[in-house]
């Protein structure tokens, strides 16, 4: 698939040559009046504070006089979004959103369509926006930041002796090598996938056996198989909190909290980036600003999704940068002072076998799918 | 204290209304037992002349009408924030008007489709749809419907997606024809003149309606026209209202007549240009239904009846019939099926027809665990059941939180009533702090307490209790959630169970006690029993509360310890799916109400204190 290629490509590490002007662009909306607050809205953590570090701050420090409200509702955003509408009040200047709820806020209005080229800077050696960021503009409201994934980490400690760590996504369901306890997403989402896959399907048919009723159960007959084992979350924040108090052997999460497990609080835990599942994060204007706060916006998102700005904010998270200039740049931890690089899920050795979280499927099937996997799970 | 019971005040000494109003009763009755003196002849007079049952009635509605003006901004604030807003959502359940407000015409033609001859709808079918579509793309509302109608057939969001997508092009050849023929086509200003007249208003008007159906556009309210006129005396101006916009366009009642289907895709189209554009008919051409209706129309007009009509650009429009006689017609069907060949799925269709009244019992069915079917509604397949089995749960667990909450709270109650004022109040200060903390952090602290490598399981293994393999599992299942909830809504046991000991003298229990009784039976006969309205309403408060948590479930619940609400939270925020969100929050609602008319029943609700 294209977008793979576009992730694999950001990474390669190409110098820029030639910075051209680019650089001193000024903001489409330069000079034009400008509300001087705004409300931007996020997911909170350390992904708040990532944003806020690499470019709201420098935005404000730039733009004194102005300032940034956060709220931290990105998690139910779809829903917020559309009771706003209904109320015809919208209280929120710009939103930090998945890509599939992207899409979704797109397709239903509730989210502006933008030209990425008039609104986004160029490269620094002056490639189009839209070229920089590529395939990762999945939707037209959206204006991708980061790359993250879904992927499993395991304690170090408990890997039995005598047995090489696990570096397969199917050893979690070896529960003989790797005994011991598993944490899963509460949602089908990803474990399906996971399980077709680890039960022998290609993985370029997955989503085929996976629109299947027989595929469906199959997906979940595998599952079964660990379900004794399995301690299901919900918060990004379960499944590293399990692996540090030693209550699971291997959890899935995202890259970016077993990251902060592992470096920051220095626990006995290792990545396992075999059959990540790559997804999207992105700002999403909502429709329906008035022009004095759509003008601040296109003025902060300007800075914000610059080249230097996106590389910027690697330094506080290890998820990687959505513009593909933005990859040479990414510089060393601001606190730990270790090389960012090789923790990007985007970096060639631990991007060797991906999956891409494939928005369209699960449209369509996510309802239907929820609804055996609940049952399921309650059984 | 107050009373949970709606009885009235019963404490209060002073005269109420209620009081002059059994006065009057007792004096009707009076009226008609003649034994009483002189005054049986006629009604007793009070002192104005006016009988005495009138002037009293008139005291009583004036005293009545005041006090409902001074609750009337409360009740008024009530029904706005709280019963408006919950109403409105419980409505969200039965109300399906999202498919004919945007397939209006589909929905009417495709009931006379059926199903059973296992055959697609007719062309006409298709060609309503695509009507209908077309308009719902422009306007963005198509996957809303596709998204709708996704929860009852897996694959319609997608179908619906990816056809808004296609729309645009369904007929281009005919469209192509048109304006390869003659560049005027493709003139905003020509196409003005073609359609402007007078007498097309109907047309124009039934387009406005559709359009604001479809996009959610609710007309002003007269509460609307006060409200703008109070802003008007702020010199703030409201918003033209989308029913009074001014078009900018008048359609001619002869081209109307002559070509029906373009006047009304035109009319479509200017209402668009001037309710989400802010534009006219005189900036843009035409979008492309425009054109293929009138394909149609040039179709369905003989050269003859066509030679008749003489409005302005006759000319062209011959010109085009002739154009159009040597392309096809538009296929919508094969359009449709080109675009995704789902649209000839039978299935498809079916839900289509299905939902397509204004309102639905598809969400209360889907909410107890049932589908319709051709043949009528019937249970869903055995793996896919799980309301019922979640509200089951709900009950049964709720009860139980409420027996550990009576049996831990009892006690200390009792001990709080019956110790020095002075180490009361601490004690009860203890029982407050937990109300001081977030809930999030109570639940989680639970999580350390309970886990297999948690501060309980440590200790036990520590003793030799409990081997290191085999440590409890105490948490992520329905003992985690109980434990956690007792915790929780303890103090809303005992605060009740409290203040209602506290008004039992000791004295009773020393008598009970001093004329022979044990202590078992001094306290079950005598003291139990006056705790009995103490406990009902501990019992209720804390029921309530647990059937509707959902966030110590969801953290502590793993997957045997959740509850419904979890689901409803579920569909309010991550599946949009709030029609079923909005039916199950209904049944819940009403299995609380049956439980509390129960409870009234069997205990009575007077015999309900919060305290004495």
């Amino acid at each position: 698939m294209n977008l793979a290629k576009t992730l694999l490509a950001s990474t390669a590490l190409t110098v820029a040559a030639g910075a051209v002007a680019a650089q001193d662009m000024e903001s489409p909306v330069a000079g034009e009046p400008m509300a001087d607050s705004m409300t931007l809205v996020s997911w909170g953590g350390a992904y708040q504070a990532s944003q806020q570090n690499a470019y709201v701050e420098p935005y404000l420090e730039m733009n004194p006089g102005v300032s940034a409200t956060w709220d931290e509702s990105s998690n139910e955003a779809v829903a917020k979004l559309r009771a706003m509408n209904e109320a015809g009040n919208i209280t929120w200047d710009l939103v930090d959103v998945v890509a599939a709820d992207a899409i979704r806020l797109c397709d239903e209005g509730l989210a502006m369509e933008v030209d990425h080229d008039e609104i986004l800077k160029p490269a620094p050696d002056g490639t189009d926006a839209s070229d920089d960021f590529g395939d990762l503009i999945v939707s037209d409201c959206y204006i991708p930041q980061i790359v993250y994934s879904t992927t499993f980490g395991y304690r170090t400690d408990m890997v039995p002796e005598g047995v090489s760590a696990p570096d397969d996504v199917c050893d979690v369901w070896d529960l003989e090598t790797y005994p011991g306890k598993r944490s899963l997403e509460r949602r089908p989402i990803n474990n399906m996938e996971w399980a077709l896959y680890c039960d022998g399907v290609a993985k370029d048919e997955i989503y085929d056996v996976l629109a299947t009723e027989e595929g469906q159960d199959r997906a979940l007959a595998k599952l079964d198989e660990i379900k004794d084992e399995v301690i299901w979350w919900s918060a990004g924040a379960d499944t590293p909190q399990l692996l540090a108090d030693g209550e699971i052997f291997m959890g899935s999460t995202y890259n970016g909290r077993l990251f902060s497990v592992i470096e920051e609080q220095d626990q006995p835990v290792g990545m396992m980036w075999d059959m990540q599942v790559f997804d999207l994060d992105g700002w999403i204007i909502p429709e329906g600003l008035e022009e004095e706060e759509l003008n601040r916006v296109l003025d902060f998102l300007w800075f914000a999704t610059d080249t230097q700005r996106l590389a910027d904010q690697a330094k506080y998270i290890s998820y990687g940068p959505a513009r593909e200039s933005s990859a040479p740049l990414v510089d060393k931890h601001a606190e730990l002072g270790i090389e960012m690089g090789p923790h990007m899920p985007t970096d060639p050795d631990n991007a060797e076998n991906t999956l891409l979280y494939n928005y369209e499927f699960w449209a369509d099937y996510r309802d239907d799918i929820d609804a055996k996997f609940q049952a399921w799970l309650a059984q | 204290m107050s009373r949970l019971s709606s009885s009235g005040p019963q404490t209060a000494d002073a005269p109420t209304p209620e009081d002059a109003f059994h006065e009057t009763a007792a004096l009707s009755d009076r009226d008609r037992e003649p034994r009483h003196g002189a005054a049986a002849d006629g009604p007793m007079l009070a002192a104005d002349g006016t009988p005495l049952k009138k002037s009293l009635a008139r005291a009583l509605r004036a005293q009545k009408l005041r006090a409902l003006a001074l609750i009337a901004p409360l009740l008024i604030f009530v029904l706005v924030t709280f019963i408006a807003p919950i109403a409105d959502m419980l409505f969200r359940s039965i109300e399906n008007q999202i498919v004919q407000d945007t397939l209006p015409r589909t929905t009417a033609v495709v009931q006379d489709w059926n199903p059973d001859t296992g055959e697609p709808p007719s062309e006409a079918v298709y060609e309503a749809l695509y009507r209908d579509l077309f308009l719902a793309a422009e306007a963005r509302r198509h996957t809303r419907l596709g998204q709708r109608l996704n929860y009852e057939e897996t694959g319609m969001s997608s179908l619906f997606r990816g056809t808004g997508r296609d729309v645009d092009d369904f007929g281009e050849a005919n469209v192509e024809t048109l304006e390869d023929l003659d560049d005027r086509w493709e003139e905003a200003a020509f196409w003005v003149e073609l359609t402007s007249g007078e007498g097309g208003e109907g047309v124009v008007d039934a387009a406005r309606e559709r359009y604001m159906r479809l996009a959610d556009l609710s007309s002003r309210s007269p509460l609307g026209d006060v409200w703008c006129a109070v802003k008007g005396v702020f010199a703030e101006t409201c918003d033209v209202a989308p029913e009074d916009v001014d078009l900018g366009f008048s359609l001619s009642g002869t081209f109307a007549e002559t070509f029906p289907r373009t006047a009304e895709a035109y009319a479509e189209f200017a209402v668009f240009m001037a309710l989400e554009e802010g534009e006219t008919v005189a900036d843009d051409e035409p979008w492309e239904a425009v054109y293929v209706a009138l394909d149609q129309d040039l179709r369905a007009l003989s050269p003859e009846e066509l030679a008749a009509y003489d409005g302005p650009n006759a000319d062209a429009l011959r010109a085009a019939q002739e154009a159009l006689a040597e392309v096809p017609p538009v296929d919508f069907r094969a359009a449709f099926l080109n675009s995704d060949e789902d649209w000839a799925d039978i299935d498809n269709w079916r839900t289509i027809q299905t939902y397509s009244p204004p309102y639905t019992t598809g969400y209360f069915l889907n909410a107890v665990d049932m589908q319709k079917t051709p043949e009528g509604p019937a249970l869903r397949d055995a793996d896919e059941r799980i309301y019922g089995l979640l509200f089951q749960r709900t009950m049964f667990m709720s009860l139980v939180i409420t027996f550990s909450c009576i049996l831990l709270g009892y006690p200390v109650a009792w001990i709080l009533a019956n110790l020095p004022m002075r180490q009361a109040n601490l004690l009860l200060i203890l029982v407050l702090l937990p109300f001081w903390t977030s809930l999030l952090v109570r639940t989680s602290a639970w999580k350390v307490m309970l886990q297999q490598q948690g501060v309980i399981n440590d200790v036990l293994v520590w003793l030799g209790l409990v081997a290191d393999e085999s440590r409890l599992i105490m948490i992520n299942n329905q003992f985690g959630t109980i434990v956690a909830m007792t915790h929780i809504l303890l103090p809303f046991m005992i605060l009740p169970l409290y203040s209602v000991m506290q008004t039992i003298p000791p004295s009773y229990l020393r008598a009970a006690k001093s004329l022979g009784a044990t202590n078992w039976t001094a306290f079950w006969r005598v003291y139990f029993p006056q705790t009995v309205p103490g406990i009902g309403a501990g019992s209720i408060l804390v029921f309530i509360l647990a059937i509707g948590y959902y966030i110590t479930p969801e953290i502590v619940g793993g997957t045997t310890g959740t509850f419904i609400s979890n689901r409803i939270a579920y569909h309010i925020s991550s599946s949009l799916n709030w029609g079923l969100a909005a039916a199950l929050g209904t049944i819940l609602l009403v299995v609380v109400l049956v439980l509390y008319w129960a409870y009234d029943k069997i205990v009575g609700i007077d015999n309900v204190k919060l305290g004495g």
